[in-house]
């Protein structure tokens, strides 16, 4: 099996060098990730192509919170990281620029739990704007409705943007970060488990909303939800052990996969 | 063994409810023969003519309280986020014990390094004595800053980490993260801290008293003498009797209504954020 892996990554690699663009929005290529002397990740290679959902699943600790987290160098906050190969935005590589706070403009995040600030919904919102320079009150109060139309929660909250973030409920806080992330208009929208702290009515509501965003975004989602990779993605990863075990279309690795311990996953026999 | 506990926490009770007694029935009979209002909102103290009017120290207290949160509030927060959030780890134990230690220096001390370092100083610069509410107001602030940064930081610190990494995740810097995200989630915390450093500088006698001038005349600027309600009582309770040391105890119940609507307001805020 090994060898059909290597054979994923040179393909990758020489498509790379013969277009001298990336294929995706997001390219990993051959990436290592160390927390002192522990490898986190091993040799990660994949692509997340623009304006689709690519989820991440795999058992707890196999590195899919961690991958997900060097896309917007969330990683850089944890003592003794450090990271080998390349992730590629564009085609450049993310890690070469100093300037993270750019990065991060693009690369939107949402967290597992809901972690709206102890502030208004209004001034939630406008976080991000306001870190990034925008004083007026009209652009501030037009990106606030925008997002949350986007992330389709302006109907709930529109009476109540004055209101603490914390009333709402946890689905509605969930959607309140997604509209934040939206505020700075990002490219991309990382996901990492947004549901699994809501009840399952929030959780089909935001797995309409990434359907719905995709056209717009490109989104990378973490799950431990298989029915959710299955129900919202166009690519999956099966990450196993820091590896990246297998990477194909959804509906193959979820009906055709090609490695045996893919196929022991999604039928749940581990994991 | 439960009774013990039981007794022991009657203690605490009994004390309280004790000296809110003894202090009202020495002080109150003053009310009434001076007159509240007259008493309140007097500006001579004259205990020689049995002319009794408190106004000038209430000021007084309130002025150099005043004066030691604008100073001590802003270092001490800031002290206290820093420790929490910028701070290299190395240095952090080192700065703790010096606040810690800060804390533990007897207000006596702090009156002597005030008098002796603080009132020549300001004295060299701005002329006068050096014994005035300036000063007053600047030994009160250093006082109140450990305080003020311990609870700081310590309610900086139980901010979780997904709120500052929310920030982070919004292309916010360090500074931008923690002023404008944690700092927030922490404010009921960082009042706390300042109430409480208020009720210290309204409290303080010993430390005040050496610096502060203590003309019992009303206050008229930042270098002009003041007295406090506190240095009031202590300047005076040797030698009063009759009328006199009622006014004094009347000053005392005066002082603690002051100290009670302080912990009032911080409960009754307390209570609304938590809604």
């Amino acid at each position: 099996m090994k060898a059909v892996d290597k054979m994923a990554i040179g393909e990758m690699v020489s498509e790379t060098a013969t277009d001298k663009m990336a294929t995706g929005k997001i390219d990993i290529l051959n990436l290592n990730l160390f927390y002192g002397a522990f490898q986190a990740l091993r040799g990660i290679t994949l692509t997340a192509p623009e304006r689709a959902v690519t989820a991440l699943i795999g058992p707890s600790g196999c590195g899919k919170s961690t991958l997900l987290k060097t896309i917007n160098r969330l990683n850089d906050l944890s003592e003794g990281c450090r990271v080998e190969g390349r992730v590629l935005l564009d085609g450049a590589d993310i890690y070469d620029d100093a300037d993270v706070y750019t990065l991060r403009r693009r690369v939107g995040m949402v967290f597992q739990k809901p972690n709206p600030f102890p502030m208004s919904v209004y001034d939630n919102v406008a976080f991000g704007p306001r870190t990034h320079g925008v004083r007026s009150r009209a652009s501030l109060d037009a990106a606030v409705e925008a997002s949350l139309r986007r992330a389709a929660i302006w109907d709930e909250v529109k009476d109540r943007l004055n209101k603490s973030a914390l009333l709402l409920s946890g689905g509605q806080q969930q959607r309140l970060c997604i509209a934040r992330a939206l505020a700075v208009e990002p490219e991309v929208l990382l996901l990492d488990e947004p549901t699994s702290a809501l009840d399952p009515i929030s959780t089909a509501k935001i797995e309409e909303l990434a359907s719905e965003l995709k056209k717009t975004y490109t989104i990378v989602i973490v799950t431990h939800n298989m029915q959710q990779a299955a129900r919202i993605s166009d690519k999956t990863a099966f990450l196993l052990l820091g590896e990246l075990v297998e990477l194909g279309d959804t509906g193959q690795i979820f009906t055709a996969p090609r490695d045996k311990r893919t196929e022991d996953y999604i039928t749940g026999r581990f994991g | 063994m439960r009774a013990v506990f039981l007794a022991a926490a009657c203690v605490c009770m009994l004390a309280v409810a004790l000296i809110t007694l003894f202090l009202l029935a020495n002080g109150l009979p003053a009310f009434g023969k001076i007159g509240a209002l007259k008493f309140l909102t007097g500006t001579l103290w004259r205990p020689g003519n049995d002319i009794y009017g408190v106004a000038p120290m209430i000021l007084g207290s309130l002025y150099v309280t005043a004066g030691a949160v604008a100073l001590g509030a802003p270092v001490g927060v800031l002290t206290g986020v820093y420790l929490a959030r910028f701070c290299p780890r190395r240095a952090r134990g080192t700065l703790r014990q010096a606040v810690n230690l800060l804390s533990g220096i007897p207000s006596v001390v702090y009156g002597f390094f005030g008098l002796v370092a603080l009132a020549p100083t300001i004295s060299r610069v701005f002329g006068g004595s050096g014994r005035n509410m300036l000063t007053a107001s600047l030994l009160l602030g250093l006082m109140i800053l450990p305080t003020v940064i311990s609870v700081t930081e310590t309610s900086v610190s139980a901010v979780p980490d997904s709120c500052y990494q929310g920030a982070l995740a919004l292309g916010a810097t360090h500074e931008r993260a923690v002023f404008s995200a944690v700092l927030p989630a922490a404010r009921s915390g960082v009042t706390t801290g300042i109430a409480l450093g208020v009720a210290r500088a309204i409290g303080e006698a010993t430390a005040v008293v050496m610096v502060a001038g203590n003309q019992p005349a009303m206050p008229s600027g930042l270098l002009r003498g003041l007295r406090t309600l506190t240095a009031n009582i202590v300047l005076e309770m040797g030698y009063a009797a009759d009328l006199h040391k009622g006014a004094l105890a009347a000053t005392a119940v005066t002082l603690f209504v002051f100290t009670l609507g302080v912990n009032v307001l911080l409960s009754l805020g307390r209570g609304r954020r938590r809604v």
